[in-house]
């Protein structure tokens, strides 16, 4: 009995002391603001911010490099959250970033479209779908409304399109937005 | 050595951790949506079966075995299991983020798994030694890994399928689980 209870007792304080060990050495150091910051972003990827991404933009702001206010989709609502998370004052959007509005998808005139994969290599998100020569179309779910594709397109074929509210798309608020009168 | 190899095959297909002894089933149903995510499972599950197959049996040899605490096999291998799993946890975290978020919360589940406590007690039971054991949990983390692989391509290739309506989902997976293990029947023979 003794011997028993020794030994798993022994047993356990040997394993937790390698545990111990290890967790020490395999510290992983991570920057958990940036992560937090990154998850307020709208996840779009578009760059209208002048960073290649949410997540460098996350990072710039982590760094003060630069403002809060530099991201038109996620607008308002986003810089309000931001400027909660990292204890400064809220701004209005930069107009030289662009202006706010609702959310909007990419639409491929699939009548026009020659198949040139142009666009898929721009999206960031890889919401387009097709290969060389075959006619390409976008997945209206995966679409951040970037723009990132009409660019590039050398015959036109996409447009934005606003989505519009209908009771099947229509989302209560999330409710730390509505607890901060954002909308 | 044959007899090495011989083992390691007859635990790779003849007695298949999944198909034929049922072991792991939940990682096996769970983590197989995609093959992605699936190759993931089976490499974590590859080294930490290895590893806890390898601790439990020197726990087993040289700490139970001569106290005559057998009896605690159950509860010290659950522990040692616990130990390499939260081992691999910290390695992969470590080592591969992008893998660290693909398993998500399949990594810490491997200590559930019970494929794992099944091997560690198979080996005591079949009195295996060191490279037996080592080879043991070995090859039925590469029969676990393989069918996992296999299945998760399978049930890629059947989502896309025209599947009868009262079959969409789970019902199709299961059904395909038991084709396979009635296929791996067939490697029944293949070593005595």
């Amino acid at each position: 009995m003794i011997t028993a209870i020794t030994t798993l007792t022994l047993l356990a304080l040997c394993f937790g002391a390698i545990l111990g060990y290890a967790a020490v050495k395999f510290r992983v150091e991570g920057d958990p603001i940036v992560a937090r910051v990154d998850a307020l972003l709208p996840q779009t990827q578009c760059g209208q911010c002048g960073y290649p991404g949410c997540r460098p933009y996350a990072e710039a702001i982590c760094n003060g490099e630069v403002d809060i206010n530099r991201c038109p989709p996620g607008g308002e609502a986003t810089i309000i959250a931001l400027a909660d998370l990292l204890g400064v004052e809220p701004k209005s959007l930069d107009p030289e970033m662009g202006e706010e509005r609702g959310p909007v998808v990419a639409v491929i005139d699939e009548q026009t479209c020659i198949g040139c994969t142009l666009c898929i290599q721009a999206c960031p998100v890889d919401a387009i779908l097709g290969s060389a020569k075959q006619m390409h179309t976008v997945i209206n779910t995966e679409c951040t409304g970037c723009e990132l594709c009409v660019e590039p397109c050398p015959v036109d074929c996409i447009a934005i399109v606003a989505v519009p509210c209908e009771p099947q798309r229509w989302r209560w608020p999330l409710p730390h937005l509505l607890a901060e009168g954002v909308v | 050595m044959v007899e090495y190899a011989l083992l390691l095959a007859s635990t790779i297909l003849v007695n298949n951790i999944v198909l034929v002894k049922f072991l792991g089933l939940c990682p096996f149903m769970g983590v197989s949506r995609k093959l992605e995510t699936a190759m993931g499972m089976g490499m974590a599950t590859t080294f930490v079966l290895t590893l806890s197959s390898i601790c439990s049996f020197l726990v087993n040899e040289y700490l139970l075995a001569p106290l005559e605490l057998q009896y605690l096999q159950t509860i010290s291998f659950i522990l040692v299991i616990a130990v390499v799993v939260q081992f691999t946890e910290m390695v992969v975290h470590k080592t591969s983020p992008m893998l660290y978020q693909l398993l998500g919360i399949f990594l810490p589940l491997i200590t559930t798994n019970c494929a794992v406590l099944g091997i560690a007690l198979l080996n005591s039971q079949s009195q295996h030694g060191f490279i037996e054991s080592a080879i043991y949990g070995f090859g039925a983390a590469i029969g676990f890994s393989l069918v996992l692989v296999l299945f998760a391509a399978m049930r890629e290739r059947i989502i896309v399928a025209d599947v009868p309506t009262p079959f969409r989902g789970s019902a199709i997976a299961l059904i395909t689980a038991g084709l396979m293990s009635l296929a791996f029947m067939g490697f029944t023979g293949l070593v005595k």
